[in-house]
């Protein structure tokens, strides 16, 4: 009989814990993956005690904090701190979001957990490897393809036609849907993941975007697209509320037109 | 430094930063059929440029009236006079066409009920020439056209397979014997290794430094590399001084609400609810320019007018704009409201107060991108090789205040022109200029000093003293006796990084080291700015002198060009603004008294 177990570098540690200050007066534990390549050690969990009168309202102001003051060794991707770049998807109290829209008080239980996204290669810390995740991204070809000359000014687009972009051109490449999919996890090195999925649609929805049929062909594929199962894991997950699974639907659904 | 081993690696042009200008500038070279790579310390999609809301501005006069000659008039207003006339006719005169790319390339504008690209008014947009009405010149996707905007020309880039190299950081421009800029040695951050990319020709387009003061609208990621990059290679940076604080960031968090909440009929009061603006700017009231709004705001709360537990901060209100016109028009800032003041502003005004936002200073360009110092007597001499777009140029179209939705316009037109200029001057594949031996030797040493670095001082806490010292002494307004003060205390700040502690001793994503790195940036940028301001002695623009109320053209129509030493000493010299046009297509504007 086979037997399985984990790799032995991958069992997670306890790690260090840093104490608040004495005289804090309302105390917050957050509990942090941390793994350095460098050092050869397994990963493990450090434990930071904050005091939240002197920390700004978001998780990402507490991981700030914790960098800043306590342990600049902790390392995140983070830049525009109101929720539009993207850069800081992690997986806080054991949902995929971002850290700097993420409230610490909506966060539940008295330690917040936090980790990288899941299912991912770690590069260090909190920092997942998207590598793979952005060249899915380039080989739907998203940009606007058209056989027609351009007119010299505007193509024109009704409101109607626009609004149909309404759900779709705001997602900002996160990847906090396609790391919450468990179809993704086993099969993300060939479908494409509702992130991607989402925006093969932005462009077949876009009345100025004349390769649909080739844009389907693309996606007629068992695992590219068909690997969703409607887990729905995505639409649950998203921080800008956006619905993958909805557009991926939408997908499937002209599949099957275009046959009948 | 033989211990270092450096990876060489070939192009015809190397762009530093991947926001709108460097994502423009990318796929133009690579399209003119130059063999270029794109170096950025994020993502492409996560450069601030995402983060942009209102607008980017044309004369389509897709909504009414409008001509690019009005929209060149009140940009140069807007620039209280120190805008290039000549630059600013080029922009002015290229938006209409640079907006039509951008849709033809795919971005989703908001449409008007023909189809057409929408537009909103915005502030210092006005017709016939500032005597008609408010101009409706600002073409959006909602309010998210920065996020529209970045990740279309990213696609772009991808269509045009543009080479990227994605979170390395920019250590030093390397430079020959003659005083050409030959490159750029860059850290690869997962590996922790070191490249050097040689170019003909190397762009920099990587944006303001916001982050060196406390409270900005700009990323984390804001920290003047281009500028940290140009000034310690000697260059001098032109009108640092100008820095703009944009009238309505959230109270406490920063983030920006867009100007195009005012554009849409949303009102600033006071305490007493009043429409305060209608004092301050009879004519175009709450869309008067973004310096004019933030002093009013600013006299405001100083009077007493301010609201909340402190009477710090004041009220935008767009609760009579109606749930449709929120929801189609201004979806993104209803999301950005609720998570950081929790408000629902559909009920509620959002608290708002004057923040840092946009650097009109930067690189001196000229209008080709082609980054200029003063040699002599000659103020336009092009330094070979260095091309600077984008924020942390200054070409100079914003002058000393930039209009909103003119940045938008900045980086498309100058990454486009910059392209072009390129595909004229450098031959693909032309042999490279000759390297010294040595010519790495100062970035290695710098490098070696960073993260070696053991003093008593960890980065987070100079950067914190440098953030406060901005904050209070070059604020919107400022005296003498600040700015003086604010001089010592930044030289103070700025000789403790000698005493800097770097914790991270490790290879992989040290990102204390990047930190630091940025913190180095930011000092020269900060020094930069602080002594710029001292030494101006009038008001103009986003400089606001209190011992100096009055612009004084006589003695101050000029660009400041000022360098940091080593040691942070700043020295000074001084550039025409340029009072010409291009073409006879418009007219020179001469100086005259502004009012909104």
């Amino acid at each position: 009989m086979a037997e399985f177990a984990l790799p032995k570098n991958s069992k997670i540690q306890p790690g260090k814990r840093f104490p608040a200050k004495p005289g804090a007066k309302k105390v917050r534990e957050f509990r942090v993956y941390r793994w350095n390549p460098d050092d050869g050690a397994n990963p493990r969990i450090d434990t930071y005690e904050i005091d939240m009168a002197s920390c700004g309202p978001m998780v990402l102001d507490a991981l700030i904090k914790i960098k800043n003051e306590i342990d600049p060794t902790l390392t995140f991707r983070r830049s525009c701190r109101e929720g539009i770049c993207g850069s800081c998807a992690m997986n806080i109290d054991g949902t995929n979001t971002l850290a700097c829209t993420k409230a610490i008080d909506d966060c539940s239980g008295s330690g917040v957990p936090i980790y990288p996204l899941p299912h991912m290669a770690v590069v260090k810390d909190l920092v997942p490897d998207l590598t793979h995740f952005y060249a899915q991204y380039a080989s739907i070809k998203p940009w606007l393809r058209t056989q027609s000359a351009p007119p010299a000014k505007e193509r024109l687009q009704s409101k109607q036609d626009r609004a149909r972009l309404d759900g779709l051109y705001e997602c900002i490449l996160c990847a906090c849907c396609s790391t919450s999919c468990p179809s993704y996890w086993w099969n993300g090195d060939r479908y494409l993941g509702p992130a991607i999925l989402l925006q093969a649609y932005r462009w077949i929805a876009d009345s100025r975007d004349e390769d649909t049929g080739e844009r389907l062909d693309q996606l007629e594929d068992p695992f590219r697209l068909y690997r969703c199962h409607t887990i729905m894991n995505c639409a649950r997950t998203c921080p800008k509320g956006l619905n993958p699974a909805k557009a991926i639907a939408e997908i499937k659904k002209l599949m099957v037109e275009r046959r009948t | 430094m033989s211990a270092y081993k450096i990876q060489t690696h070939e192009f015809d042009m190397v762009v530093v930063g991947a926001g709108g200008a460097g994502l423009r500038a990318t796929f133009g070279l690579a399209s003119k059929g130059l063999k270029t790579v794109c170096i950025t310390k994020v993502f492409p999609t996560r450069s601030h440029t995402v983060a942009a809301q209102g607008g980017i501005s044309a004369a389509l006069g897709n909504m009414g009236e409008d001509d690019w000659r009005y929209h060149y008039f009140d940009t140069i207003k807007g620039s209280d006079w120190l805008g290039d006339q000549d630059a600013i006719e080029y922009m002015c005169k290229e938006a209409p066409a640079a907006i039509i790319e951008l849709e033809h390339y795919g971005v989703p504008f908001s449409r008007t009920d023909e189809g057409k690209i929408y537009q909103r008014p915005f502030g210092g947009m006005t017709t016939r020439y500032g005597e008609g009405p408010p101009a409706e010149r600002t073409c959006a996707a909602a309010d998210r056209t920065g996020h529209a905007m970045l990740h279309t020309l990213y696609q772009q880039a991808l269509a045009h397979d543009a080479q990227f190299m994605i979170e390395y950081f920019a250590l030093d421009l390397i430079w020959d014997q003659q005083g050409a800029c030959c490159g750029v040695l860059a850290l690869d951050m997962a590996e922790g290794t070191l490249h050097l990319f040689r170019g003909q020709g190397t762009v920099l387009a990587t944006g303001g430094y916001g982050r060196a003061y406390f409270s900005a609208t700009s990323a984390h990621t804001c920290t003047g590399d281009g500028g940290g990059l140009a000034l310690r290679s000697g260059l001098a940076m032109q009108d640092m001084e100008f820095v703009q604080f944009h009238p309505t960031g959230i109270y406490g968090a920063g983030c920006l609400i867009t100007e195009g909440v005012r554009g849409e009929g949303g009102i600033l009061r006071n305490s007493s609810g009043e429409r305060f603006m209608e004092r301050y700017a009879p004519h175009y009231k709450d869309l008067a320019s973004r310096d004019v709004v933030s002093r009013s705001m600013t006299i405001e709360i100083r009077e007493g007018r301010g609201v909340g537990e402190h009477k710090d901060h004041l009220l935008l209100d767009l609760t009579h704009l109606g749930p449709e016109v929120i929801h189609e028009k201004l979806p993104g800032i209803a999301e950005s409201a609720r998570i950081f003041a929790n408000v629902d502003v559909s009920r509620q005004p959002i608290p708002v107060l004057p923040t840092v936002h946009y650097n009109m200073g930067g690189i001196p360009t000229n209008y080709h991108g082609e980054v200029v110092q003063r040699v002599g007597d000659d103020p336009d001499h092009v330094v070979p090789g260095l091309y600077a777009i984008g924020e942390a140029a200054c070409v100079s179209v914003h002058g000393a205040n930039r209009l909103g939705s003119n940045s938008l316009l900045d980086l498309v037109v100058f990454g486009r022109s910059v392209a072009n200029r390129c595909a004229q001057t450098i031959k693909p594949g032309a042999a490279h200029r000759k390297l010294a031996d040595d010519a790495c030797d100062k970035a290695l040493a710098n490098l070696d000093r960073l993260r070696n670095a053991n003093g008593g001082t960890p980065t987070a806490a100079i950067r914190l003293n440098m953030q406060r010292t901005m904050q209070s002494d070059a604020a919107v307004f400022r005296t003498s006796k600040t700015l003086s003060e604010g001089c010592q205390k930044m030289a103070e700040v700025f000789a403790s990084f000698e005493d800097v502690k770097v914790s991270d001793r490790s290879l992989v994503w040290n990102s204390d080291l990047i930190e630091t790195y940025e913190l180095q940036n930011l000092l020269y940028n900060a020094v930069a700015t602080i002594t710029s301001a001292e030494q101006r002695k009038e008001s103009r623009g986003a400089h606001a002198h209190e011992d100096f109320p009055e612009r004084d053209d006589a003695n101050w129509q000029k660009h400041t060009l000022v360098k940091v030493d080593e040691k942070g000493k700043a020295s000074f010299e001084f550039r025409p603004v340029h009072m010409f046009t291009l073409t006879d297509d418009v007219g020179v504007v001469p100086p005259k008294k502004r009012v909104y």
